[in-house]
């Protein structure tokens, strides 16, 4: 065709015009700002109203953070600085007073936690002589660097089988680690669950699953209550294995808070899983029990949960029981947890299939195997990021213990405040602690919502 | 899964507690440390510094004890209690005992089942205002708003007073001294009123502290001390004759600077040589050994250098010693006689 | 003619009772149940034994004794005179009133954001996730204290409302003051006021000028929607609807005016009398704080709630809707709403509840609710540890169990009305 077009007429173009660049005002950050943000009069107001926001905003703190206060020792120091520099407002001088993160931001994050303590002899807040091995604070760093370890599972995709057994193993590790004492304690409470589980095993394939359940529980706290006590005081004048042991009231800062969390979670974990399959039960009893639990924890604020946790569980428990109040408070943050554990889960259970109930019917598994092999698996799964987001929440509340007086961040802002040196000082540590909860926050949230999507794809 | 720690280290917990009818100073010895109860933070009598090491005129007298009693004024275990869980905590046995700036009235005394030992620091509630307010009394405060610290018999005291004298206030009930100070200053309230030692060691760390003047009115009694649970004779004795001897070792002229050479043998004053266990058995009949009341003045010095150390004149707090004067200088410091 | 063998009956074995599925579940709820009762007697004999031991017995006599101390932000009459119960009682008013002006201010604020989140303008859209972010994962309690101080840091303190040269002046035509104390705004006045009845031996006053605004404004409602109905007869039965925009707002407005007419309502300005402003509606900093801080921080929630639930309304509604002739304005009320707040309302209805309970957190600003007045200061005068913290519990689950009970019913209104 175009050989004739080429005879005949004279005008018809026989190859194509290269792409023109589309206008200026189309592409590049004009074109994006066009399209986005001034796209109309209302749209154009209203981003010059943002910016306008943006401004002030930033124009009012930026000056005030770049303070250059970090190395003052008191607040009267960080006064002369910046009136040195001359920035008097109308309200005195303007500009933060960093010197007292730099003072106290151990003690923010590890509250009162002995630096170095390492043989049960050694606990000292100074270096030990030829101690240069162990960083300071490495036993709660430690701590919460195997936790993501003991996580991996969770949070990769592809991690090596065998961690699982250090997922399995990192429960009786961490109290030891951060609480200390002879490791014969953590592993009497291990040998619990082996105990437990040698019983269940014995008893269920030679009786039934039930019976052996019930055994397994009480063989074990029998274990624990009655038996293991002397076992580890037997063993421990054998072989005296430990470290030095620090004592909860040392706990404080955000160690705290995320020992509170994390333990709470971990602990609610079960009591949720069995709240939920109780509150799924036909069992009227089980069921109305399990609901009954469920909803009053949640319809009370957790602050009156920790008044119990302060003035009243010590009056509920046999006389002479006395934990320390931060065992108390991990008690009742648990109990809390639990019940938003059990609505999660119920949820994951309610997410899955009913095809897949019923297949594992159909396999013959019984009620137990079915629950182990087939639907926790997935229902857990499923109910991970709903997990996460009330780790989160759990996370975020353990702020409320300042109330009852325990030492977490917010409580050590009082005690901060308290010393004569910093005393005046309210946003410098205020937003460095609402810096850290951001930061932890944010990335957990981040975290679960990416897993969220992978979970998805997995699933369907 | 992730099985549960929890109930093991509850049981061990559990067997660890011990029974609390055992005798508090058995428990305290068996145990190694003192359990004290303080504030949270109040300056000049206790608050922690950057190390987590206690400090303070209250924190001295839980040092004082466990001196005495443990040899070790740091065998102490500061347990920080709000205006709220002190008497839990010191009710529920958590606590061996409690310097908390804590008056001594009938009902705490008598109804809820605590024994005072004794008055570390007689203090009264009283007022700070502005100076440019231009108020020179209490009873000018008609419709003004006051910041209070809750939890205490501040408020009582507060309500009383106003109704005694027939004017009208707002309170503004905090929890924390810092938040009250905070609220005072940038002009929340007009007046802050809580004890008047806790109003001098708040003026002190202001910025322009003679911009703010106390009120001449002290509206209530409020003497200060340690307390302990009822019904444990042996133990309350033994906290309120180490409060004692710090106070007498002051009126003797026993300090942390001479007490080493002092108990070194007996001196030509009898009560000195009592109290310091060169003679006689005081520390015996307490079931303590012969050095308790040396081993406390030597860790936290004797009552008018705890008092000059934590809160004395040349502290920011700056309180002079007024009522808390030995009773030889027209203060109200008194200790019966070690004999 | 069948006749029905009944199975051979077997005899009972104890075996049964764990092997046999037909009384295995009677087993294990017999099980349950007795360790339930011998975990809350033995809860109950520690309790009893330990008050024993500390000499104190359980009374709620205390609640009838005077309480002794003040309450500043108050919605009944009160004095330091009164008691215990009636310290607690304004206490759960307080926690009321700041749950529920925290419910709507969240809801407004979250809706909006929510959909400004969805805003095609970028900057609009990343500031709101900002915010989002910001609020959501910072605990409340420190978006609490941290207001608190913003508000008495950075307000003028009433003093600088004084003299000529004033470093503060009251906002909107003198009539509203904010301070770091607390805001100032006009009150309602009557000059020709019916006066209070008292009930229950003058324990609580009411209005009778609320009551018969109440009445007249609710008669006038009742009025609007009869004339509504007739409308819809109408348009039922002719096909034309009668214009009833005029008549209805004349119906619900102008009988509530007359009546504030005729009660001489005027209204009362704030006015800096001695050390504080006197006169007016007073809201306290502290109730202030707490409220927005409430507020912002559940409108994160809720705008992330929200901007789920209209992203969860396919386009294909809207298009099929407007297939079928619908105006855009039924579009939205009949067809998107109904289904956006199906997945809303739940979601909803626990964040009014979180808003509600985390409103306990008014301890940690002064704000007199009933922690603060029941289980705070009650609790620190009487030693009553164990029963102001029970009732204190009590309340809040009886609250929850309403506050859900009431939405879980409109819910399933929701439900019913899209099925």
């Amino acid at each position: 065709m175009s050989g004739t077009h080429a005879h005949t007429v004279a005008y018809v173009r026989e190859s194509m015009l290269p792409e023109q660049a589309p206008p200026a005002t189309e592409v590049g950050i004009i074109g994006w700002g066009k399209a986005n943000l001034f796209s109309g009069w209302f749209n154009s107001i209203v981003t010059i109203l943002s910016l306008a926001a943006i401004y002030l905003i930033l124009a009012a703190i930026l000056p005030w953070i770049f303070s250059p206060t970090w190395n003052a020792t008191s607040l009267n120091e960080c006064r002369e600085i910046l009136a040195g520099l001359g920035r008097e407002g109308e309200h005195g001088v303007s500009g933060a007073c960093w010197g007292v993160i730099r003072d106290r931001w151990l003690q923010l994050m590890f509250g009162f936690y002995p630096p170095y303590p390492i043989t049960p002899d050694v606990n000292i807040g100074e270096a030990p002589v030829g101690s240069g091995v162990w960083p300071a604070y490495f036993r709660p760093i430690l701590t919460f660097v195997l936790l993501i370890v003991a996580l991996a599972p969770v949070l990769f995709e592809h991690p090596p089988r065998k961690l699982l057994y250090f997922t399995a193993i990192y429960p009786f590790l961490m109290p030891w680690l951060l609480w200390g004492g002879t490791i014969w304690s953590p592993l009497s409470v291990l040998a619990g669950f082996v105990i437990a589980f040698l019983v269940f095993r014995f008893v269920s394939t030679s009786y039934s699953s039930l019976l052996g359940i019930i055994l397994a529980v009480v063989a074990a706290l029998v274990w624990w209550m009655v038996l293991s006590g002397y076992v580890v005081d037997a063993l421990d004048s054998i072989l005296p294995v430990g470290i030095a042991s620090v004592d909860s009231r040392s706990f404080g800062g955000f160690m705290l808070s995320i020992t509170i969390g994390v333990v709470a979670i971990g602990c609610s974990l079960p009591i949720g899983i069995v709240l939920a399959l109780g509150r799924q039960s036909d069992l009227l009893i089980v069921k109305a029990l399990c609901v009954g639990f469920i909803e009053f924890i949640r319809g009370v604020p957790l602050i009156t949960l920790l008044f119990v946790a302060s003035v009243l569980l010590n009056i509920f428990l046999p006389p002479g029981t006395n934990f320390d109040i931060i065992l108390r408070v991990i008690i009742m943050v648990t109990l809390f947890a639990s019940a938003y554990m059990a609505e999660v889960i119920r949820g994951g259970l309610a997410a899955l299939p009913k095809g897949q109930y019923e297949a594992a019917d159909a396999l013959g598994l019984d009620y137990w195997k079915s629950q182990q092999l087939v639907i926790m698996p997935q229902a857990l799964k499923i109910s991970i990021p709903g997990i996460v987001s009330t780790f989160i929440g759990v996370f975020k509340d353990t702020t409320l213990v300042s109330i009852i007086g325990l030492l977490d961040p917010l409580g050590l802002s009082n005690a901060i405040r308290a010393d004569a040196a910093w005393n005046g000082i309210v946003w410098e540590i205020y937003g460095f602690i609402a810096l850290l909860f951001f930061v932890f926050c944010f990335s957990m949230s981040r975290y679960s919502m990416y897993l969220e999507r992978r979970l998805q794809t997995d699933h369907r | 899964m992730k099985k549960s720690v929890l109930l093991g280290a509850l049981t061990v917990a559990g067997l660890a507690a011990g029974a609390a009818a055992a005798a508090t100073v058995d428990d305290v010895k068996a145990r190694g440390k003192l359990n004290c109860g303080v504030t949270t933070g109040l300056v000049g009598f206790a608050a922690p510094d950057a190390n987590g090491n206690w400090d303070g005129f209250d924190v001295g007298v839980c040092r004082a004890v466990a001196a005495a009693v443990l040899g070790d004024p740091m065998a102490v275990e500061f347990v920080p209690t709000t205006g709220k869980t002190r008497f839990t905590a010191l009710a529920s046995g958590e606590i061996d005992m409690l310097a908390r700036n804590t008056t001594w009235t009938f009902s705490r005394d008598v109804d809820l089942k605590f024994t005072f030992v004794g008055v570390n620091y007689y203090d009264g509630q009283g007022f700070m205002v502005p100076k440019e307010l231009g108020v020179s009394s209490a009873k000018d405060l008609d419709g003004a708003t006051v910041c209070i610290q809750t939890g205490t018999t501040t408020e009582l005291n507060l309500a009383d007073f106003f109704r005694a004298n027939g004017i009208s206030y707002e309170p503004v009930p905090i929890e924390t001294n810092a938040e009250a100070q905070q609220q005072y200053l940038a002009g929340a309230c007009d007046v802050y009123t809580t004890d008047a030692s806790g109003l001098a060691a708040t003026r002190a760390t202001f910025e322009n502290p003679a911009d703010h003047v106390l009120l001449p009115e002290i509206i209530s009694k409020e003497p200060l001390g340690p307390l302990v649970r009822h019904g444990d004779d042996e133990w309350a004795d033994i906290v309120r004759w180490t409060l004692n001897a710090l106070i007498t070792a002051e009126e003797l002229g026993v300090s942390s600077a001479n007490v080493g050479e002092m108990s070194m043998e007996a001196g030509s004053n009898p009560e000195i040589n009592r109290l310091l266990g060169t003679e006689g058995n005081l520390g015996e009949m307490l079931g303590l050994s012969a050095d308790w009341a040396k081993n406390a003045i030597a860790a936290v010095g004797n009552y008018g250098e705890l008092f000059e150390k934590n809160i004395g004149e040349n502290t920011p707090i700056g309180l002079s010693r007024g009522l808390n004067a030995q009773w030889t200088e027209g203060g109200l410091i008194y200790s019966p006689p070690f004999r | 003619m069948t006749t029905i063998t009944d199975p051979q009956r077997e005899t009972f074995r104890l075996g049964m009772l764990i092997y046999d599925t037909r009384y295995r579940s009677m087993t294990i709820q017999v099980v349950a149940l007795i360790a339930f009762l011998i975990l809350i007697g033995w809860l109950i004999s520690n309790t009893a034994q330990n008050l024993a031991d500390l000499g104190k017995e359980p009374s709620f006599r205390f609640l009838w004794e005077p309480a002794g101390y003040d309450i500043n932000q108050r919605l009944l009459d009160y004095n330091s005179q009164d008691t215990h119960l009636r310290a607690a009682v304004l206490g759960l008013l307080n926690t009321l009133l700041v749950a529920v002006m925290g419910c709507i201010t969240a809801t407004i604020l979250g809706v909006i954001i929510g959909v400004l989140r969805l805003s095609p303008n970028w900057l609009v859209g990343r500031l709101m996730t900002v915010y989002v972010e910001m609020f959501r994962n910072v605990p409340v309690l420190l978006w609490i204290v941290f207001i608190m101080a913003i508000t008495i840091e950075t307000l003028p303190q009433p003093r600088d409302f004084r003299g000529e040269d004033a470093a503060a002046t009251m906002k909107v035509f003198d009539s509203v003051a904010i301070t770091n104390r607390g805001l100032y705004i006009p009150e309602p006045l009557f000059s020709r006021g019916l006066g209070d009845v008292e009930v229950a031996g003058n324990r609580f006053e009411i209005s009778l000028d609320l009551i018969l605004l109440l009445v007249v404004f609710g008669a006038s409602l009742y009025a609007s929607a009869q004339v509504k109905h007739r409308a819809d007869r109408i348009q039922e039965q002719t096909g034309v609807r009668p214009k009833t925009f005029w008549k209805r707002s004349a119906i619900v407005v102008l009988p509530t005016v007359f009546t504030l007419a005729i009660l001489g309502f005027h209204l009362g300005y704030p006015a800096l009398k001695g050390f504080n402003f006197q006169g007016g509606i007073y809201m306290r900093n502290s109730l202030i704080a707490l409220w927005l801080a409430l507020s912002l921080y559940t409108a994160a929630f809720i705008a992330e709630i929200v901007r789920a639930g209209i992203m969860a309304i396919s386009k294909g509604q809207t298009e099929a809707a407007s297939a079928l002739g619908l105006r855009p304005k039924r579009v939205m009320s009949l067809v998107i709403l109904p289904q956006a707040l199906r997945v809303i309302i739940p979601p909803l209805i626990s964040n009014y509840l979180n808003l509600t309970k985390n409103s306990s957190l008014a301890i940690a600003v002064g704000y007199m609710d009933l922690t603060g007045t029941l289980m705070g200061i009650t609790l620190n005068q009487t030693g009553r540890e164990l029963e102001t913290v029970l009732m204190g519990m009590l309340v809040y689950l009886i609250i929850s169990l309403s506050i859900s009970a009431v939405m879980n019913w409109y819910n399933n209104r929701v439900k019913l009305v899209e099925r």
